[in-house]
């Protein structure tokens, strides 16, 4: 178990950098890039066999205890240990992050990544180290290697936004980095604090001391400063102004794997960090959080309102990050609960945020390449792009996209935000119940919000005439206008298990509360 | 040691000396070889004097155990007192420098032979700087603090001028030399008030006797105190004695200013540390909160000014790592500021002296890779780098790493480390506002950084200049610096030991 775990993170990181290096003979392929573009597959296969193997190998039994732990000594001059572990809330995230890259992995083999004048080399490479960031960030439990995680994915995510990114990429993926860093630069001083005061940087034991060690105000200032670092992340609304663009611009690899799994890193380190930690500064601080996840709730279901208008100029890769602004807004309402249902609903959320907008990137990035662009008032026209009619696989799955992501009941997204307002109606004790129902209200509108826009995008780009019956076009030819490509094999099979875990998480949504709860109660109960 | 006639001979312990004495030594050799030698066989100057640098390295090796004094008072009825101290502290520096010296003198060869520089006084004053930055730790008296601050600063004047007929070369370097000169003399003046108020120069002496000295000549001590630290700060060229650094930078031959940018500031900061924790500390409270301020100042100053460095214009790479050295300068002073506040400073001082060590391993690595590029593109034009990658992928990726070192992120690894320890001095010491402010240089840092990391990367344009075979000379040095921090970022232990034992 142990080595499965430490396989996990260390075998994207090998095969990062063997993927800089010329094919050995016999695994040339057909060209170089052929070649590459299947070692990233088979690495990101493996890691997701493994990280299979392990949730097999996974005590079901005792979910709230830490397993699969290596512990080893690295820097004993700041008391730096390799620490992993998995318990039950990092596994879900932990399979989820291997099969997202393995599927972005499988769809960039089916569509290369086009760039000017490289080969796709650099882009397996930077894949791979972020999928070992990732990882990483999910499976350590020492303070210092989650920032040194955190930090782990910046730098691969910049050069994919700014490479092989859409228009405006520079500047994007420019204005990724810097929020990003400034936000965690800010959260390693609280880290540091807390490892400074606490006495040690291990997640666990501080864990278990449960705050015991730090006083009021270390708690506050430490909760502040973690706190603005993965609210950056995470991205909590009003500090999520990088998102939209480095959404927009980044390819479909990028977006597929910056809302399917970085932000789960700020969320993560809410539950793992900041409550069992310093409970006391999250006590203090859970009414603001609470707040400002209520408002992004608003703020992003309003901006996709205005984005999904006709004539609005809105982006489609633009509107989808928006919609994360709020769903990330359900999650971190979820935690503010301080509550067992809310942080499962939380964690719940997550995997299913995950699983949605990584479909919804993957069908965005599918229709951007078939028709050029993503703006939704080119691709619908007047009459609406009828993808039902052109192209109706890939107009079903939108829909069915967009169902889900409005949390349709039976679907994935349906449990985690029902389970958030639920614990939000019933806060932790010694938080103010007027404004936890009040956020709740919020929510509960924000849900409304958001099955309107996602059902105007569903209007606009799947239904509608396609505009050939009014310039004469006689019934029983087939259509003309744009000729358009339903989906291509590689991309059903890079689709459809995000399809059916979401049809799977829908309907039994105890296979992952039973992973998360035993673990969240005993955080709540500090550790023991 | 035994005491000889009643003191009045010391006895020298000359394995302790060896290592600033090995590199003096092969200087005047070089100097009078150069007399001797026919201009083809001049070459070989530079396998003596890389030869000696390394024979000076090893000569480290049995010190390691530490605790060696030398040149000390021996006296009846005085306290002991040494002038040559080797202890750990001492111990990395030296390394430090002298391995920050032979990757100098690996990147020379080439700049030598290139440029045309006289071969014989370039190696000569090369190694003099070197024994002089060599001795500087070691010394534990005021006296000896001066003059090895001396010996390493006025070959470097000459070094910085050696291009002869560049006009850019001698205005450089003679605005190094009147800038120092200057604040040279405004240390001896604090020296000669210190030494008024305590009637000694022994530092760990006039640690004692600041503690009580007479109420009439604490204006003198303290007016001392300040003015002695004046000198150090421009050494490591820390706000407001910063001006200097670009125009000699780009004055100086490239390995010059890689020397002064590692081994220069090597000497300002020991210096620093020197006086101000151990012959100082009682005045913790004048010069603590000065430094801290200065470390921000420092930081601010040099990450903006090399924000602004436009990338098409001539020298902007060179200008960029002397602004981006100023900006690390800033980061440098951060844990000395911590030592004025913490109870154990030798703590806080390990803190610095890992952060050296891998800036200095970093940023010389940087500079060899400038120096390879500068061979196709004299213009030192951040631009010239565009399309690096596709013509020689190792120099890029190189680069990319060193880059991502001195900004601190990964793959960077140590150089992230290296930042975290100098945070949590700053933390531990309560110094908050000053780690904010560090924060926020961090990013304003990674914004030039990454930007030219990314030009690397970005296809050339129109005609790119022809790969060509770097001299193998030149490729070891790049190879050495990338290894070093390869197997840093894979162990930071092996610097980061500094950050947690007490030096000194």
């Amino acid at each position: 178990m142990q080595i499965l775990l430490a396989a996990i993170v260390a075998l994207p990181l090998l095969g990062s950098a063997a993927a800089l290096l010329p094919a050995p003979p016999g695994l040339r392929g057909r060209s170089p890039e052929q070649a590459v573009l299947r070692h990233g597959v088979t690495v990101t296969g493996a890691v997701l066999a493994l990280a299979v193997a392990l949730a097999a190998g996974f005590d079901h039994g005792h979910p709230a205890r830490m397993q699969a732990t290596t512990d080893i000594s690295w820097i004993p001059a700041l008391g730096i240990r390799i620490h992993l572990g998995v318990d039950g809330i990092s596994l879900p995230l932990l399979v989820l992050t291997a099969l997202l890259t393995f599927l972005c992995a499988l769809y960039s083999y089916g569509s290369p990544p086009r760039e000017r004048s490289t080969s796709p080399k650099a882009f397996v490479a930077l894949l791979l180290l972020l999928e070992a960031g990732t990882l990483a960030s999910f499976a350590v439990l020492d303070l210092m290697l989650f920032f040194l995680a955190f930090e782990m994915v910046l730098v691969p995510m910049y050069f994919l936004i700014a490479r092989w990114g859409g228009e405006g990429r520079e500047r994007a993926a420019l204005r990724f980095i810097l929020y990003t860093v400034l936000g965690s630069v800010v959260m390693l001083l609280g880290l540091l604090l807390v490892g400074i005061k606490g006495g040690t940087f291990d997640m666990v034991a501080l864990a278990t001391d449960n705050g015991s060690k730090l006083s009021h105000t270390t708690q506050i200032v430490a909760v502040v400063a973690i706190g603005l670092g993965l609210a950056v992340k995470a991205p909590m609304w009003p500090l999520h102004s990088w998102l939209p663009d480095a959404h927009t611009a980044a390819p479909t690899a990028g977006s597929v794997l910056l809302a399917g799994v970085l932000l789960k890193m700020g969320t993560y380190g809410f539950v793992r960090i900041v409550l069992p930690v310093a409970p006391d500064g999250a006590h203090a601080f859970a009414p603001y959080l609470a707040a400002f996840a209520a408002v992004g709730i608003i703020y992003g279901s309003l901006v996709c309102l205005s984005l999904a208008r006709s004539g609005a100029k809105g982006d489609l890769k633009r509107l989808i990050a928006y919609s994360s602004v709020g769903h990330m807004g359900f999650v971190l309402l979820g935690i503010a609960t301080l509550t067992p249902t809310g942080i499962n609903g939380a964690l719940f959320a997550n995997i299913a945020h995950g699983l949605i907008t990584g479909l919804l990137f993957f069908l965005v990035g599918a229709l951007k390449d078939r028709y050029g662009t993503s703006d939704l008032d080119r691709l619908s026209g007047e009459h609406g792009a009828a993808l039902y009619g052109k192209a109706p696989r890939l107009g079903g799955l939108l829909a069915f996209g967009a169902v889900a992501s409005l949390g349709l009941p039976g679907l994935a997204g349906f449990w985690g935000e029902m389970l958030a307002m639920f614990g939000s109606f019933r806060p932790a004790d010694g938080l103010s119940r007027p404004a936890y129902l009040t956020f709740m209200a919020l929510a509960g509108l924000g849900t409304l919000l958001t099955a309107a826009y996602m059902l105007v995008v569903v209007r606009r780009v799947c239904m509608g005439g396609n505009g050939t019956e009014t310039a004469g076009h006689k019934p029983g030819t087939p259509p003309v206008g744009p000729l358009l490509a339903d989906v291509q094999s590689y991309e059903l099979v890079s689709w459809t298990p995000l399809v059916a875990l979401t049809v799977l998480a829908g309907l039994w949504p105890a296979a992952l509360i039973g992973l998360t709860d035993p673990a969240v109660q005993q955080l709540l109960r500090g550790g023991k | 040691m035994v005491p000889l006639a009643g003191g009045a001979i010391q006895s020298v312990d000359w394995l302790a000396i060896a290592p600033p004495t090995v590199t003096a030594v092969v200087a005047l050799a070089v100097l009078v070889a150069d007399l001797f030698l026919p201009d083809a066989r001049k070459p070989l100057l530079g396998a003596l004097s890389i030869g000696g640098l390394a024979v000076a390295a090893l000569a480290l090796i049995p010190l390691r155990g530490g605790n060696r004094s030398t040149f000390c008072l021996t006296g009846p009825g005085t306290a002991h007192a040494c002038s040559y101290t080797v202890d750990h502290f001492t111990l990395v520096i030296q390394f430090l420098v002298l391995g920050g010296a032979l990757l100098t003198a690996l990147l020379s060869v080439g700049a030598i032979a290139d440029a045309k520089l006289p071969a014989g006084e370039y190696w000569f004053l090369l190694l003099s700087s070197a024994a002089g930055a060599t001795l500087l730790p070691a010394s534990r008296d005021l006296a000896t603090l001066v003059v090895a601050l001396e010996v390493a600063s006025l070959p470097a004047f000459a070094l910085v001028g050696l291009r002869r007929g560049d006009a850019r070369s001698s205005e450089a370097a003679l605005k190094f030399f009147l800038s120092s000169v200057t604040a040279t003399a405004v240390t001896l003046l604090g020296v000669s008030f210190v030494y008024a108020a305590t009637g000694t120069l022994h530092l760990t002496r006039i640690a004692d006797a600041l503690t009580h000295t007479d109420p009439q000549l604490t204006v003198l001590a303290q007016t001392g105190v300040a003015l002695t630290l004046v000198g150090f700060a421009f050494k490591t060229a820390a706000v407001p004695f910063h001006f200097w650094v670009p125009d000699t930078y780009v004055g100086a031959p490239l390995p010059i200013a890689a020397y002064l940018s590692v081994i220069g500031k090597a000497v300002g900061f020991t210096g620093l540390i020197l006086v101000a924790v151990v012959a100082f500390p009682s005045y913790a409270d004048v010069w603590a909160p000065v430094l801290a301020v200065l470390a921000a100042l420092t930081m601010t100053a040099g990450n903006v000014a090399a924000l602004r460095q436009r990338p098409d214009r001539a020298h902007s790479a060179v200008r960029l790592l002397a602004w981006s050295s100023v900006g690390q300068a800033g980061y440098l002073l951060v844990p000395i500021a911590a030592a004025g506040y913490a109870d154990d400073p030798g703590h806080a001082i390990g803190s610095t002296v890992a952060y050296a060590l891998m800036y200095a391993v970093v940023n010389l690595g940087a500079f060899a890779v400038a120096a390879l590029v500068a061979r196709t593109s004299p213009e030192h034009r951040i631009t010239d780098y565009r399309g690096l990658y596709a013509r020689s992928p190792l120099a890029a990726l190189a680069l990319g790493f060193f880059l991502l070192c001195l900004a601190g992120l990964p793959p960077g690894i140590i150089g992230l480390f290296a930042k975290v320890t100098v945070f949590s001095a700053a933390v531990d010491a309560g110094l908050g506002w000053l780690a904010v402010v560090m924060a926020v240089n961090v990013v304003i840092a990674l914004y030039y950084y990454l930007q030219w990391t990314a030009v690397l990367f970005r296809p050339a344009e129109g005609e790119a200049p022809q790969a060509v075979r770097a001299p193998a000379v030149l490729t070891a040095a790049i190879a050495l610096a990338a290894l070093a921090g390869v197997a840093l970022s894979g162990a930071p232990q092996l610097v980061l030991r500094f950050a947690e034992g007490a030096l000194l």
